[in-house]
């Protein structure tokens, strides 16, 4: 029985989002009569955290704490219009139309807030923790909350923005098929090292070494989470997760998590994680999609050490045993020939 | 059906009900007592989201019919907290942001909590087998066996 050890490395490139009609996304905020924001979005949040990371980017934009942002993704029947939460598009479109709308919101807070305090709007900043004051006169100031009061119930004006975000479309061109699929790539490269056992052609993963360039880490510690479990998961598509076999017909194939197969608990592989900051130039406050991109390299990465250890191809996915014992055989079976 | 009559204690509080006979603990829990912290994965046994303490024992409150619990002292994810407290875990698990969208959690610490009742000082084989019959899509288990061991140190600390 031998056992081989194989070390492969793969980078890859991925776009954020698509750019098949556009690839809209629309965002409201508007302020309560207390002062606190809202953002109603369709875009939804299934754990990868959108709401936080769309309440810090309006935060961040109007000038208040975090927590004065509520984030309403309730309902995409009367909500404003989004693609969807998918093709690691979210952070970035959905960001970029919350700044828009959040922007427009900062603007009428501050022209109310300017009435209020007899200046001009645009000597008025905000200090982020829920004021807002003459520029170089702090003591001149007057709090959010009872701007938002004498918006509503002086002024009548809303607190309220729109966003929108749309990707220029970029048609191919009829000689070369050239176009321009997307406007920003995250990037990631993993190093993986194997173990392949050629009598059983069971595959186990050792480490797992990862750098992901992700533009700016809004929220770092969601970011790292999501890269962790990103490479799990690309180990699990690599080697375990597959509805087959079809034979001797479909009913033979996974039907529950006893069958379906993926790496628990006990079948970890060392990982490390490296993430590298590059801003995006269209991103809110830089960011890219690291969502799918992080999945993704761990997979041809692995192939890779495979065919290090033992000198096969396995180019069907997930690598099972029993493809490795196949393409083994055949492997063999060209040497004696 | 004639409905029957099931009673137990649910984190501390005596719970009585009419269920119709063969209603999983699950099912009670979720639809009848106002208690969704234990999740329906697979309700077949293999995920353990919907896992709870029966009378200190962990079951899949899938696989548990109500009818059998009476008398039983049940305990699930949303009795651990004090009032406004979390119980150690549960912080362990902020604070090693090992949740992303929270479905496997109240299973991870149900089972956690069992293993640290029995166990306050373990080690990572010891976690990894206490959460082995958990399945989790989204952390890669890493960050919960981090959480674990976190919430076991700050219990011996606090102990100590
Ligand atoms: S729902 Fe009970 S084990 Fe999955
Ligand atoms: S956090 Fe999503 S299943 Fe565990």
């Amino acid at each position: 029985m031998a056992v081989k050890r194989g070390r492969g490395v793969a980078a890859v490139n991925y776009p954020t989002g698509m750019n098949l009609g556009g690839d809209p996304t629309q965002a409201l905020v508007h302020s309560t009569p207390t002062g606190s924001f809202m953002v109603t979005l369709s875009s939804v949040d299934l754990g990868q955290g959108l709401k936080q990371i769309m309440a810090q980017i309006c935060a961040e934009t109007i000038g208040v704490p975090t927590e004065s942002v509520t984030v309403d993704t309730a309902d995409t029947d009367t909500g404003p219009h989004c693609m969807g939460t998918f093709a690691s598009r979210g952070t970035h479109r959905a960001g970029n139309a919350v700044i828009q709308a959040a922007r427009e919101a900062r603007q009428v807070m501050l022209e109310v807030a300017a009435e209020e305090l007899e200046v001009n709007a645009s000597d008025l900043d905000t200090d982020g923790s829920g004021n807002i004051h003459v520029k170089g006169a702090p003591s001149r100031s007057i709090s959010i909350f009872d701007t938002a009061l004498a918006a509503h119930f002086k002024h009548g004006r809303s607190i309220s923005g729109r966003g929108m975000f749309l990707v220029p479309r970029s048609y191919p061109e009829t000689e070369t098929g050239a176009m321009k699929p997307s406007t920003c790539y995250a990037h990631a490269c993993t190093v993986a090292e194997v173990e392949v056992d050629e009598e059983t052609g069971e595959v186990v993963v050792l480490s797992v070494k990862n750098v992901f360039e992700i533009g700016r880490a809004l929220n770092p510690k969601m970011v790292e989470q999501q890269l962790i479990g990103g490479s799990w998961m690309g180990i699990s598509h690599a080697l375990y997760e597959t509805t087959e076999p079809y034979y001797p017909d479909r009913e033979h194939g996974a039907r529950d998590y006893n069958e379906y197969l993926m790496p628990g608990p006990g079948d970890l592989a060392e990982t490390e994680i490296a993430v590298l900051e590059r801003p995006s130039g269209d991103g809110p406050f830089g960011a890219k999609g690291p969502g799918e991109m992080c999945a993704n390299p761990q997979i041809p990465a692995v192939a890779n050490a495979i065919f290090d250890a033992v000198g096969v191809r396995v180019d069907t996915l997930p690598i099972t045993p029993e493809r490795v014992l196949r393409a083994l055989r055949q492997r063999d079976a060209g040497a004696t020939a | 059906m004639a409905k029957i009559s099931v009673q137990f204690t649910l984190n501390g509080s005596e719970r009585a009900e009419f269920v119709e006979s063969g209603t999983t603990l699950l099912a009670a829990l979720r639809d009848k007592m106002d208690d969704t912290s234990p999740k329906g994965g697979c309700h077949q046994g293999a995920c353990g989201a919907c896992t709870v303490m029966i009378d200190g024992e962990l079951r899949l409150s899938c696989l548990t019919l109500a009818e059998t619990c009476n008398g039983a002292q049940i305990r699930t994810t949303a009795g651990l907290a004090n009032g406004e407290v979390l119980h150690p875990l549960q912080r362990a698990f902020e604070d090693a942001f090992a949740a992303q969208c929270g479905f496997c959690t109240p299973g991870m610490i149900m089972a956690a909590a069992a293993l640290l009742e029995r166990n306050p000082n373990p080690d990572r084989a010891d976690v990894v087998e206490a959460i082995s019959g958990n399945v989790c899509r989204c952390t890669g288990y890493e960050p919960i066996i981090q959480a674990v061991l976190l919430a076991a140190r700050a219990n011996s600390t606090s102990a100590a």
